[in-house]
């Protein structure tokens, strides 16, 4: 009866997955997912073995209580630290649960205190040691996307001999804790594996925080297993090779976004450098500028128009602004479309729900690569808080840091429109080429600012 | 679940490397405008985990087991009811907001 109402519960995990191919289908999803989960806790409830109910409902409702009152207050910019926080605290509760059945296997039916099974002391200690990961990475991650640490990678010497100096350290403790099954062996597993992920996580910059949320998505996944081998309990195998799965892919993706490889950004120290040198041969030439009103009158003039939205958009707040222009624009018979990089926020998928929250119809945004052929019969592109990801450098120059990078081909349309703070480079260091261009004018000016303003010059 | 242990160990392995190949699939095809969404879910649903955590805490009287159970069970859940809410709250954001009558191109 356990077993198939397990089994019921995660279907319903797969469904919830099933039903985000769409839009339209993805709240059903969320709820299959939710019975899911009830199923699952009060199957495990019923067991024989559990007693105290009122401390274990009192537990869900403290947890439940913190989780939806976040939840429900989170700014919709501060989704990735959310999500690098709630990856910390899967992968802490790993580390418990692997602790708990450690002290007491015989609720778990493992074996006695002092002489578990082998098989479960490996996976306990495998579980324990991706849980522990997750966790101080997650934690990391969560700083440097708050804020609180820099988001600058922090490279030293020997860095990668030392991780692999500790990863051999841990195979070499497990192998120990196999034998003597000592609780000091344990916690000097948790501890090391806590210093690993810390270490793991600082050489990696702020712009390749997309990839290292989904790896750390994927490996909170894996901890799930972990446990799940321990307790012999399919549930956990499937939920958490389904999570681990969907991070995996996640992170192939976004390094694909970037051009890298996985290993790449793992070995870390790429992005938040601001590399001046690549960018003094183009001092000298000129920049065309241009105010709101000009950018008004190009747009009104104009059949069609794309909005490429950068990171930048999400932190001056000017989705909703920038949704106002767009539907005037819209309202004089103008086909305005939104064009989103891989890469475009700071986690998948980032940029599409701040259009959406600022009431952006989905069917008006669209991916790289639905969208890039259209860039040439467009008359005017209007960039905004994005710059490597237009870059053409990533096609052409074959030195370039960003070479090969996939890229809106924003160039390709009749005229830019390029919003942007001042002059600085992007994440990558490099100059765009594009700003100098003679279809090309730039609007200096903070991104919110700007998008109001042209509302006013558009509605005057 | 009293079987050999290292025969529960292979059906472990075979739940689990099927469990892969329907996650590949399955994530595959997923919207990539819903990539938000599909982390919230999946950390949502990555707790289920408090299954072990209420396992622990389950048995009478206080042992450390019993402690460490309990603050299991609380981090899983914020996470259970974190992950699907925030996850709730993107997806009302992608309710479809033009009329029904989607111009082709």
């Amino acid at each position: 009866m356990v077993a198939i109402l397990y089994l019921i519960s995660a279907l319903l995990f797969i469904l919830a997955l099933r039903g985000l191919s769409h839009p339209e289908s993805s709240r059903m999803g969320n709820i299959f997912g939710i019975i899911g989960m009830i199923i699952a806790v009060f199957t495990t409830l019923m067991f024989k073995s559990v007693f105290s109910y009122y401390e274990i409902g009192a537990a869900i409702l403290i947890g439940g209580a913190i989780g939806s009152f976040i939840a429900l207050r989170i700014e919709m910019t501060a989704l990735p630290q959310l999500v690098a926080a709630f990856h910390s605290l899967v992968g802490l509760a790993a580390v418990f649960v692997a602790a708990a059945a450690f002290y007491d296997p015989v609720a778990f039916s493992i074996g006695k205190v002092g002489s578990i099974k082998t098989a479960s002391l490996v996976e306990m200690s495998i579980g324990t040691f991706i849980g522990a990961i997750t966790f101080s990475g997650s934690v990391l991650a969560f700083g440097k996307l708050q804020g609180t640490i820099s988001g600058k990678p922090l490279v030293f010497k020997f860095q990668h001999f030392i991780n692999a100096l500790i990863f051999l350290l841990i195979i070499f403790l497990i192998i120990l804790f196999v034998v003597n099954q000592s609780p000091t062996i344990f916690w000097t597993i948790v501890v090391v594996s806590i210093l690993l992920g810390f270490l793991v996580v600082i050489p990696i910059g702020g712009a390749d925080m997309p990839v290292v949320v989904s790896m750390l998505n994927s490996y909170s996944g894996w901890a799930a297993c972990g446990i799940g081998f321990t307790l012999s309990n399919n549930l956990l195998i499937i939920t958490g090779a389904l999570v681990g799965a969907s991070g995996a892919i996640l992170s192939y993706i976004m390094s694909k976004g970037m051009n890298r490889s996985i290993i790449n950004v793992v070995l870390g120290g790429f992005g938040g450098e601001q590399d001046s040198s690549s960018s003094k041969d183009n001092s000298d030439k000129i920049v065309k500028q241009g105010n709101a009103e000009d950018a008004a009158y190009i747009m009104k003039n104009a059949d069609s128009v794309i909005i490429v939205p950068g990171y930048g958009m999400a932190v001056a707040q000017a989705q909703h602004a920038l949704r106002e222009m767009g539907d005037i624009l819209k309202k004089e018979g103008i086909e305005v479309r939104y064009a989103i990089h891989p890469v475009a926020g700071r986690m998948p998928g980032h940029m599409n729900v701040l259009l959406a929250e600022a009431n952006v119809p989905y069917e008006e945004v669209l991916e790289l690569d639905e969208i890039n052929h259209d860039f040439p019969m467009t008359e005017v592109s209007f960039v905004i808080g994005a710059n490597d990801v237009t870059n053409p450098a990533a096609k052409t120059d074959e030195s370039s840091p960003i070479f090969g990078m996939p890229i809106l081909d924003v160039e390709k349309s009749q005229s830019v429109l390029f919003v942007k703070r001042s002059m600085a480079t992007g994440y990558s260091g490099v100059d765009n080429e594009l700003f100098y261009r003679d279809n090309t004018t730039m609007l200096f000016g903070d991104a919110k600012k700007m998008c109001e303003d042209i509302v006013k010059s558009l509605s005057a | 679940m009293e079987a050999h242990s290292s025969e529960v160990f292979v059906i472990g392995l075979t739940v689990f490397f099927l469990a892969c190949i329907i996650g590949y699939y399955v994530v595959w095809s997923v919207t990539p405008a819903l990539h938000s969404p599909l982390m919230g879910v999946t950390n949502a649903i990555s707790s289920v985990i408090i299954v072990g955590a209420i396992l622990a805490a389950g048995p009478q009287g206080f042992d450390t087991s019993k402690i460490f159970g309990l603050i299991g069970v609380v981090l899983a859940s914020v996470n259970i009811f974190g992950g699907f809410l925030v996850t709730y709250r993107m997806l009302s954001m992608f309710k479809k907001k033009t009329k029904k009558t989607r111009e082709k191109k």
